[in-house]
């Protein structure tokens, strides 16, 4: 079954390009640590999934690209031409001349209704070419305008025009310090919108990037390209073909649907995080050998501290002795270290995978009362290795992991908005204190049901 | 891709203007090797076809023949649009998009407001809608003026009601000079306070200018220039003030040093909408982010580096220079001092080759030493631009929305009341018709309203941040 992108804005579609590459290079990557019989199914179900095949060999990316200013379609069009490896389709993109100026009203109320048929026949389109649609994957950022306010309303598009088909929202945090002014705003629009209509919020965080970037890929001078390529290798790490319950040369079909029926069992409750190990640099990978022991463990204890990388992890936290409700009432100023976790996805390839032992994951300590472990914990295992990795894991994880990151920035909005700062930036364009306050209580709520899972 | 459109009025307005179309044919030139008409071009310039009579001569992409800056010239004297007609720009200007008179406004706001404003706005109407029609899509109005005058000032002033009116969707972006101290025009504070009330009430941004500000920053590069440091020599063309290696070979004139900083500050405004980059800024996100009310809609600005030295290697050290330097008072255009004074909102627009972890290490070294207000302690909007500005390497534009442009609205407010209690020159402005002494009465209490809103801002510099009460919602 085949997944449609739809990459919004100058993050989207930045990160859209890196996310194909990355899929394409090691769906051709020569060390796969299998058999080539494997390797080419593997490399099929890969092309299933996110390629259509174009008259001369060349893959075209089910992809649909939508900005409403042209460089960044331009250049993204090009680089991808460029590579001679794979492209995007010609007609594939959805242009303007003028930006959404970091408005989500602009996004949200202007050109969303103004190009709403445009947009949703360019989807249809790339929708028709797949043989069977298994969802839709939609790469954007929350500080702008375009890629929040617009990706708000082609989400809640896409959940009234296809109904069987899931969607998974791929959501860029801003840095904690400002890309954007507004960006406080725009982000509790955007999330208090997409709870409503979409699926599964997939977050990475800037911040948390950038600190990979530094300190476990060692690059001196960061550029957002380097951050999108290791949010591209995470990705990669979840969305690549994995073995269904048939093992081997049988790749899961419907990868979407098996994500959310272990992730996301409530509708209150659909924030996921990603974590990738190892991380390093191309360098230092060729001198590293690790055990599955050794990265499970480092895993299992990234999920309990929340940490966001493999160092600088809190080995002190450790999960509850009991589970009776403690005393007075939980709030996030107190120092908060256990992270509870509702459900939890191991994602494992490479060599030896069937040795790995995950059973430090199915304690009944590390989750909610209300799943039993046997439900809240699944692990997908692959033999063939992912980029280059000859052992990588992937938790995609279903926890309180977001909680602190979305309180800051719902504080921080809830500071601004007080003052009345910027609100006719919006009112402008239909939108209203009314809308900002349905925003505020509806991610206020999320935050208080996520903070109780610890009891 | 989006256009912009510069309406320069009066001798100063012309006169940067002049130094702004010249530097930027030379930037294009620099980036633009082959000479194709791209969109980045396109921004601010026509591809027109000269052997095509009337209007039909617009080439839309492909080899440039012959670029058309979209501009309007208007000056009631016609000394100095007449000598950029014979000057070595004459091409780049369409003939029929100029309005001059003869008499001048005899730096009286009055004239030039009420009297020219009446008289041309038809034709004024006009130019505008054709320049309009050149366009795509029109994003911005770019006007550029002096405040003290009776051109700029005045006629300047009544464009933008006239804009608003007409183009509600474009963007106004006001360029001011104001007058400085040692103004040699008497009425300059009355044409000032008037035109004030219009920038208040009709531009979306402005940029306020001060000649003496820009007369200091020439005064350090010159001394940078002569010391005779071992090893500090400049790269000529990178000299914020110089147009060496301009397009066309203009005389030096006196006011071009100073003009063609400011023509560089347009230049940067511009660049991450005309020229690619990994975190774009559009012109419409200058005012969204930077605008919290619309009233407070005043932005300081500074530019650094002010030169490049001719080294092979810029260390990072000389990087977070230039960020040091953007917040110094030395660096701002008006005579402010930022850091001393309360940040409602910042923004950062970076240049060439500085990427995203450079932004990042500087903003949380600077952090600490700058005071925001409280509902926006991280008011912090950045951009990358990958394409530098000629001559360097890179280049930041801060802009600066913040409470330190008080000191120049009070000098102004001083100087009008020591003039206006007085009764002096006042007969000049209400014999005119349309004039009264509730215009003059009116212009001061708004102003007065606005230096009141940026009091009651600094008042809160001192106070501690309140913590505020979320929603409480049951689970």
């Amino acid at each position: 079954m085949s997944i449609v992108t739809v990459q919004l804005g100058q993050c989207g579609n930045q990160i859209g390009f890196e996310v194909f590459d990355a899929l394409f290079s090691d769906s051709h990557c020569p060390q796969g640590l299998c058999s080539k019989r494997e390797n080419e199914a593997y490399q099929a179900s890969c092309k299933e999934r996110f390629f259509s095949e174009e008259e001369n060999g060349v893959p075209i990316a089910r992809a649909v690209l939508v900005d409403m200013e042209p460089k960044v379609i331009n250049q993204t069009l090009s680089k991808a031409a460029h590579s001679g490896r794979w492209k995007y389709g010609q007609h594939s993109c959805f242009c303007q001349k003028q930006g959404s100026g970091n408005n989500w009203a602009y996004g949200y109320s202007v050109h969303g209704p103004r190009h709403e048929d445009s947009i949703m026949n360019l989807i249809q389109k790339e929708v028709e070419k797949c043989d069977s649609l298994n969802g839709f994957f939609i790469i954007m950022s929350m500080a702008g305008g375009t890629g929040s306010g617009l990706g708000a309303f082609v989400t809640q598009n896409l959940q009234d025009q296809y109904s069987s088909p899931l969607k998974m929202n791929q959501i860029i945090w801003p840095y904690g310090t400002g890309e954007v002014i507004v960006q406080n705003y725009n982000s509790i629009l955007t999330l208090s919108h997409l709870y409503r209509s979409s699926d599964a919020l997939l977050v990475h965080e800037n911040d948390a990037v950038h600190k990979i970037c530094a300190k476990l890929m060692n690059i001196k001078q960061i550029s957002f390209r380097d951050i999108n390529q290791v949010l591209a290798h995470q990705l990669g790490s979840v969305f690549q073909p994995t073995y269904s319950g048939e093992g081997s040369f049988h790749y899961r079909r419907n990868p979407l649907g098996d994500l959310m029926e272990n992730l996301v069992p409530h509708p209150e409750f659909k924030m996921l995080g990603v974590r990738n190990i190892p991380q390093m640099s191309e360098n230092s990978l060729a001198y590293s050998t690790f055990t599955w022991a050794g990265l499970l463990k480092h895993l299992r204890q990234m999920l309990i501290s929340n940490a966001k990388m493999e160092e600088g992890i809190d080995w002190q936290v450790r999960p509850p002795l009991s589970r009776l409700p403690t005393l007075g009432k939980m709030s996030l100023n107190k120092e908060f270290h256990f992270n509870t976790s509702i459900a939890n996805l191991v994602i494992l390839r490479g060599k030896d995978v069937h040795s790995a032992e995950l059973g430090a994951f199915k304690d009944p300590a590390l989750y909610t009362s209300w799943l039993e472990p046997v439900h809240a914990f699944s692990v997908w295992k692959t033999q063939r290795a992912f980029s280059k990795y000859e052992k990588s894991a992937a938790l995609v994880s279903n926890s309180q992991f977001l909680v602190k990151p979305l309180d800051m920035i719902v504080g921080k909005a809830w500071n601004m908005f007080a003052s009345k700062a910027y609100i006719h930036q919006y009112t402008k364009f239909g939108i209203e204190e009314e809308d900002f306050l349905d925003s505020f209580t509806l991610l206020e709520q999320v935050i208080a049901s996520y903070c109780n899972l610890g009891f | 891709m989006t256009q912009s459109v510069v309406i320069q009025v009066g001798q100063c307005g012309n006169q940067i203007g002049c130094c702004f179309w010249d530097l930027a044919l030379r930037e294009h030139a620099a980036v633009n090797q082959k000479a194709i008409y791209d969109e980045a071009i396109s921004s601010f310039f026509r591809n027109v076809d000269t052997r095509v009579v009337g209007d039909g001569g617009s080439i839309s992409r492909g080899k440039i023949c012959s670029l058309k800056a979209r501009a309007v010239l208007i000056d009631m004297e016609e000394g100095v649009v007449n000598e950029i007609l014979q000057g070595p720009l004459r091409d780049v200007f369409d003939s029929k998009q100029l309005i001059t008179d003869i008499s001048g406004s005899g730096n009286n706001w009055a004239v030039g407001h009420k009297v020219f404003g009446s008289l041309y706005q038809e034709q004024i109407l006009e130019k505008l809608r054709k320049s309009a029609e050149h366009c795509d899509c029109l994003q911005c109005f770019f006007i550029i003026h002096s405040m003290g005058g009776g051109t700029g000032s005045g006629l300047g002033t009544f464009l933008l009601k006239v804009l608003e009116d007409e183009f509600p969707e474009v963007y106004r972006f006001v360029t001011s000079v104001y007058p400085s101290g040692e103004d040699d025009v008497i009425t300059s504070p009355y044409n000032s306070m008037l035109a004030m009330k219009e920038l208040n009430e009709h531009a979306d941004c402005v940029l306020p200018i001060d000649n003496q500000s820009l007369f200091d920053i020439i005064s350090k590069i010159d001394l940078m220039v002569n010391s005779g440091k071992l090893g500090t020599t400049i790269k000529p063309k990178s000299l914020v003030t110089s147009s060496v290696g301009a397009f066309k070979k203009r005389q030096e004139k006196p006011f071009d040093a100073m003009n063609n900083i400011v023509a560089n500050l347009l230049l940067n405004l511009t660049s991450s909408a005309r020229f690619e980059g990994s975190l774009n800024m559009d012109l419409n996100e200058i005012s969204m982010n930077l605008v919290p009310f619309p009233q407070l809609h005043y932005l300081v600005s500074s530019l650094t580096p002010l030169y490049t030295l001719a080294d092979v290697n810029i260390p990072s050290r000389r990087l977070d220079q230039m960020f040091s330097d953007a917040f110094s008072k030395d660096h701002q255009l008006i005579r402010a001092d930022p850091k001393h004074s309360l940040y409602l909102a910042c923004a950062l627009m970076v240049r060439g080759n500085v990427q995203i972890s450079d932004l990042r290490r500087n903003i949380e070294r600077l952090k600490p030493s700058l005071r925001f207000v409280s509902w926006n302690q991280e008011g912090w909007k950045t951009s990358l631009c990958s394409v530098p500005p000629v001559g360097h390497s890179h280049s930041l534009l801060a802009l600066a929305n913040n409470t330190c442009v008080k000191p120049t609205f009070i000098e102004l407010r001083e100087r009008f009341t020591r003039l206006y209690r007085k009764r002096a020159h006042l007969h000049h402005y209400l014999q005119i018709e349309g004039m009264e002494e509730s215009c003059f009465t009116e212009a001061m209490s708004s102003l007065s309203a606005l230096i009141q809103e940026y009091n009651q801002l600094d008042a809160t510099k001192s106070m501690p941040a309140e913590e505020l009460p979320r929603l409480s919602v049951a689970v």
